[in-house]
């Protein structure tokens, strides 16, 4: 396998006016998992579906595996799997039925689709349900038959867009425990969300994208440290003694201290040992605390200072995905 | 890509198409119950106001008739089906496989004429029971059955277009019966062209459904043939190639964005 699983050179696509991806450089090391965040229409599924085969490239290259996704792609198409936005089972089948089938379109052949049928169906806690069709599945179930489906001719990268988009907070927790399992045997995973929490469990790097760019890529923590370090707040007994907090603690502050709404904030560089610090300065200045926390900067404070405005977790889907919101609809019956 | 991948594709997913018929009543209903109705209604309803000189009875004239108009029908479960897989993303996955990417459209088309093949025989049957009976010998029967499929898959072909064009089930739906409804009614499948009026004779004539009812009717009943049977192979073929390359093209689209 080579060092990156997936490179990505100066990718770009534009429909008519539009421009979808402008220009994205990126690679993702083998055996890793990169999140590419971003909001509705930043262009994560057009980017999704360059990689996977399902659309050209307007301009720049994508390599899956070495595999040219444009001059090779008959050839990567039996080393991805995909599981989309939309939950592509078919309803009309059994869970079984819909897994032996991608099987035997995998050429794996009848007796090995179904081996790997039984397996990922009793793997998925789907075992039970297996000869119910489709139809007759919840939510969460049809993404993990979706996800299943994917994983059925063991592919070394998986493409997920928006897995859990739609899906209650249980559901979401075992599909991320599955996800988990998959990386952990080796695969190399390349998952859109817009979801930070999943970025910051799943992903060893993420990528932020908005408006087709990339703007901005490293590790959780390196783009936690981007937009700043740690900082206690404290919340005073008494507001008017704000600006006798302030002073006291200017000095062992990593940065000018604030404060906002009665409430005192102070960067600080390493917060072991500073909340007792901070404590006994108060304490010195007969200031009295009501409440002290340490806040470490989250994925939406990065997303919000990288993009200017927050994430969306209402909405479903990419704008450029055309049938937004049409998950909904079958991902809750 | 091998050959042998594309017909096994083809196969598997024509499977896949079939499997969800006896699953979706109102499907099979499309199948076995329209049919007889259709039959039924036209037999005793209309049958007895209709001349229908050198026939022994109206059901001879129209069991011909009605069961290719039953044919050029059959394909509406390809529109909807395509349909639906473009709608819920199957079509994406299908894409994402390293199998025959024509097997979509192959295989459904595929699906249509077995299902055909089921309501060729239930009218068969049902139009024995008001009276039909083929008076031809038992390799122009076969013929006639081989051509009636042969109608049917290549309009199966119209209706993977239109499924593919269309933005839903209900448009589908409309666009088939917008253009299924006069082609099959201004023909000689219900009433003998002459007793139309003049200026609309020519029109149905010429329409290629006549040609196809005509040859499926001098293979079952025996009337003169003259060139309706070598017409209305070369109308099938040429609506399937050209259909055919229209519903590729449609699908490169569709899926190309």
């Amino acid at each position: 396998m080579p060092e990156h699983a997936i490179e990505i050179e100066g990718l770009r696509k534009t429909y008519g006016e539009v421009e979808a991806l402008r220009g994205i450089d990126l690679e993702v090391e083998s055996g890793t998992v990169l999140g590419l965040l971003g909001p509705n229409g930043a262009g994560k599924t057009t980017a999704v579906r360059i990689l996977t085969t399902l659309l050209p490239p307007t301009a720049g290259s994508a390599r899956v595996l070495g595999l040219d996704v444009v001059r090779d792609a008959a050839k990567l198409r039996s080393q991805i799997g995909l599981a989309g936005q939309y939950a592509a089972v078919d309803e009309n089948l059994t869970g079984f039925e819909n897994l032996e089938m991608v099987g035997r379109l995998y050429h794996l052949g009848r007796k090995r689709s179904r081996e790997r049928a039984d397996l990922l169906l009793e793997r998925f806690d789907l075992a039970e349900a297996g000869d119910r069709l489709a139809k007759t599945y919840s939510g969460g179930m049809r993404r993990r038959l979706d996800l299943a489906a994917a994983l059925v001719a063991r592919p070394p990268v998986l493409f997920l867009d928006e897995p859990t988009t739609g899906l209650d907070p249980r559901s979401r927790i075992g599909l991320w425990e599955v996800i988990e399992a998959r990386v952990a045997q080796g695969s190399t995973v390349l998952l859109t969300t817009q979801y930070l929490d999943e970025a910051d469990r799943l992903a060893d790097r993420i990528a932020v994208i908005d408006n087709g760019s990339l703007i901005a890529e490293g590790t959780s923590d390196e783009l936690k440290q981007r937009v700043g370090g740690e900082r206690i707040e404290l919340k005073l007994e008494r507001g008017e003694q704000c600006g006798a907090a302030l002073s006291a603690l200017t000095e062992l502050a990593a940065d000018a201290p604030w404060s906002e709404d009665g409430v005192v904030i102070v960067p600080v560089h390493e917060h072991k040992g500073a909340i007792a610090e901070a404590v006994r300065k108060l304490d010195a200045e007969a200031i009295e605390i009501d409440d002290i926390a340490v806040r470490r900067p989250t994925l939406d404070d990065v997303f919000l200072t990288l993009t200017g405005k927050p994430p969306e977790p209402e909405q479903d889907g990419d704008a450029e995905g055309q049938q937004t919101g049409e998950h909904e609809e079958v991902g809750v019956r | 890509m091998t050959a042998r991948y594309a017909i096994s594709d083809t196969l598997i997913l024509a499977m896949r198409a079939l499997r969800r018929i006896p699953r979706n009543p109102e499907l099979l209903t499309s199948y076995t119950v329209q049919p007889i109705m259709f039959t039924l209604l036209f037999v005793y309803v209309f049958g007895g106001a209709i001349q229908t000189p050198g026939y022994d009875n109206y059901a001879d004239f129209l069991i011909p008739g009605i069961i290719v108009q039953q044919m050029s029908f059959g394909g509406f479960a390809t529109a909807l089906g395509l349909v639906d897989d473009l709608k819920k993303g199957l079509v994406d996955r299908f894409r994402s496989l390293p199998m025959s990417r024509m097997a979509v459209l192959t295989g459904r088309t595929l699906s249509d004429i077995a299902m055909n093949a089921l309501a060729l025989t239930v009218m068969v049957i049902v139009g024995y029971i008001v009276g039909f009976s083929f008076s031809t010998s038992p390799g122009e029967v076969i013929g006639g059955i081989a051509l009636c499929l042969l109608i049917g898959y290549a309009f199966s072909w119209v209706f993977a277009f239109i499924g593919l064009t269309a933005s839903s089930p209900e448009a589908a739906n409309a666009y088939g019966f917008t253009i299924l409804f006069p082609l099959t009614f201004v023909s000689s499948a219900f009433v003998p062209v002459d007793s139309m009026p003049d200026w609309l004779q020519p029109i149905a004539e010429h329409n290629p459904f006549t040609n196809m009812v005509n040859a499926v009717r001098a293979l079952f009943v025996g009337t003169p043939a003259g060139n309706q049977i070598w017409l209305a192979i070369v109308w099938s073929l040429a609506i399937t190639f050209g259909f055919g390359l229209a519903a590729v093209g449609r699908y490169r689209h569709a899926v190309g964005r």
